[in-house]
């Protein structure tokens, strides 16, 4: 048991400074804005909770947030059971774990804009490697300035190819952590395959599955940076997804209240949609 | 070889595609980009490479972000420490609370704190430098900083702890020489967290810089859109961004599994 020890706040103290001055004063100055109305020249006026209304109401929004959802809902569902499968057929030991390690972690570390570029680069219709082989080789028409569909399976290939190393590398940990008594036992018993994933693999990744999971979730749900260098939201607003919206409307458009409204709704239902993964994730452990 | 080792190699070859493609376009000419499709380079030429080099513009995009990843590194480790050591060690008023709280910066969207933000640091006379960048972005790398070498402390037996301070350790002692060496590991692995999402972040970096500060990336995108298409120096300037990550995540390849499962397995 921990002891009881008041003083550790000391320890705490210059994280919890940086870190809510990161956090509270920004997150002070948009509720500030959610709740007024400005003419320009920095006269502002009591609007109440008018734009959270507004926002509320406004069919764009209702749009940005069903392609958000559709987003993340096809990456959590595409990149979760990959990243197992990928996970359970990797080595275990010798020579070629830290090479598939070191190759699969190399996505994450590439800044996020230069991974649009690059996809940008890669899928252009006539010089790209991707853009090229589909066009000319396969005759499938493929150019994602024209065709939502082509644009909205870009955006969903590219996520793929950032993250689900993520998944990948966060379920290995949970299985090279298996003693090999585990196995041996299961095979003495004559397990099936499906039966050492179900009874030993799958309760030993639960805890990695349940944080890769919420990891994507929260991060699928702000995405900005890749898809918007990548499509810029188009063709027409067909992957304008929540934060590209947001930031087209609080610096294109400068309207901070209703930018400031949006964003704290936003927050909401990111903090809400985690909260409800992980209770219904570690429901079980309770019991 | 067995069969099932087909997936991961599949898998890395998708992962290595776009990449060889970025890297494939840095050594052709523009001419020959421009010109048609070809898989690997007719004439090799470092022309793209030669500009980022020579170009103040362009170098210097590459030292303002590893300054300020560095300088971010070292805050989130340092300040992330003592506070992981408290969590995993004692009980105190409002620590579960506390500690939530920290995790839901990590869900904070970057673009709803963008404006505000360069407000802040405008007003504190700090917009435009390295320390903005390093202070902004310790508000979603000392969460996870905290959570990580939480998940390696709670991993130490407390009797390590107890046994020090019988031999008459005093704290800063015990935590310097024996406790520290002991998570090293964990330390590595948070270190390299840290740099990680501080080296691809963008948005923050590029609200809070004009010109003295302003990280490569963000060069980057304002090459592509103004000097019209020089897809051969984008991507000569992308494959360069890959660099500094690949040699960090070589230092850490041992540790790479148990931290990304931060500790906690």
């Amino acid at each position: 048991m921990r002891k009881v020890n008041q003083k550790a706040w000391f320890f705490v103290l210059p994280v919890l400074i940086l870190v809510a001055f990161n956090a509270l004063v920004p997150m002070m100055t948009v509720v500030n804005y959610s709740v007024q109305e400005t003419f320009g020249n920095n006269q502002f006026f009591w609007h109440g909770l008018g734009w959270f209304q507004d926002i509320l109401r406004s069919e764009r929004f209702h749009a940005a947030l069903g392609r958000q959802f559709l987003f993340t809902f096809l990456i959590l569902i595409i990149e979760v059971p990959l990243g197992v499968i990928i996970a359970l057929s990797m080595p275990r030991k010798g020579f070629w774990v830290p090479v598939c390690l070191v190759t699969m972690a190399l996505p994450m570390l590439i800044p996020w804009n230069v991974v649009g570029a690059m996809w940008n680069i890669f899928t252009l219709p006539d010089i790209g490697l991707l853009g090229y082989f589909m066009n000319h080789v396969l005759g499938i028409d493929y150019n994602m300035t024209r065709s939502p569909l082509a644009a909205w399976v870009t955006i969903i290939t590219m996520d793929v190819w950032h993250w689900t190393s993520l998944v990948v590398l966060l379920c290995y940990a949970g299985l090279v952590s298996i003693p090999d008594a585990y196995y041996q036992a299961a095979k003495i018993d004559g397990a099936s395959n499906w039966a050492v994933f179900r009874y030993i693999q799958l309760p030993k990744m639960k805890q990695v599955l349940t944080i890769a999971v919420l990891l994507r979730f929260m991060d699928s749900f702000n995405i900005y940076t890749e898809p918007f260098v990548l499509t810029g939201g188009g063709p027409g607003n067909s992957t304008t997804l929540l934060s590209i919206d947001l930031v087209k409307i609080a610096l294109g458009q400068f309207d901070l209240g209703p930018a400031a409204a949006m964003s704290l709704i936003y927050f909401a239902i990111t903090l809400f949609v985690s909260w409800l993964f992980y209770t219904l994730m570690t429901r079980h452990d309770v019991k | 070889m067995q069969k099932r080792s087909i997936i991961p190699i599949l898998y890395i070859i998708f992962l290595m595609l776009p990449i060889y493609w970025l890297v494939a376009m840095s050594f052709k000419t523009t001419q020959e980009i421009l010109g048609g499709f070809s898989l690997f380079p007719q004439k090799w030429t470092l022309a793209s490479y030669r500009t980022i080099f020579t170009d103040p513009t362009w170098y210097w995009g590459y030292i303002n972000s590893i300054i300020y990843v560095t300088i971010n590194t070292v805050i989130s480790v340092t300040v992330a420490l003592p506070a992981a050591y408290a969590f995993s060690r004692y009980r105190f008023l409002g620590d579960k609370q506390l500690f939530f709280w920290l995790l839901t910066n990590r869900m904070a969207p970057a673009a709803v704190f963008a404006l505000p933000f360069f407000q802040l640091y405008s007003a504190m006379e700090l917009f435009d430098t390295h320390i903005a960048v390093a202070l902004a972005h310790c508000l979603f790398n000392i969460p996870l900083a905290v959570w990580i070498l939480e998940g390696f402390m709670g991993g130490v037996p407390k009797e390590l702890d107890e046994t020090a301070f019988v031999d008459g350790y005093s704290f800063p002692r015990f935590f310097t020489q024996i406790f520290l060496p002991t998570i090293k590991a964990g330390v590595g692995v948070a270190a390299f967290f840290c740099f990680m999402f501080s080296w691809v972040e963008l948005l923050l970096a590029k609200t809070l810089t004009a010109v003295y500060a302003k990280p490569i990336a963000a060069t980057m995108t304002r090459t592509a859109s103004s000097a019209g298409y020089e897809l051969g120096l984008l991507a000569a300037a992308g494959t360069l961004t890959i660099i500094p990550g690949a040699i960090v995540i070589w230092f850490v390849r041992n540790y790479i599994a148990k931290g990304f499962a931060l500790g906690r397995v």
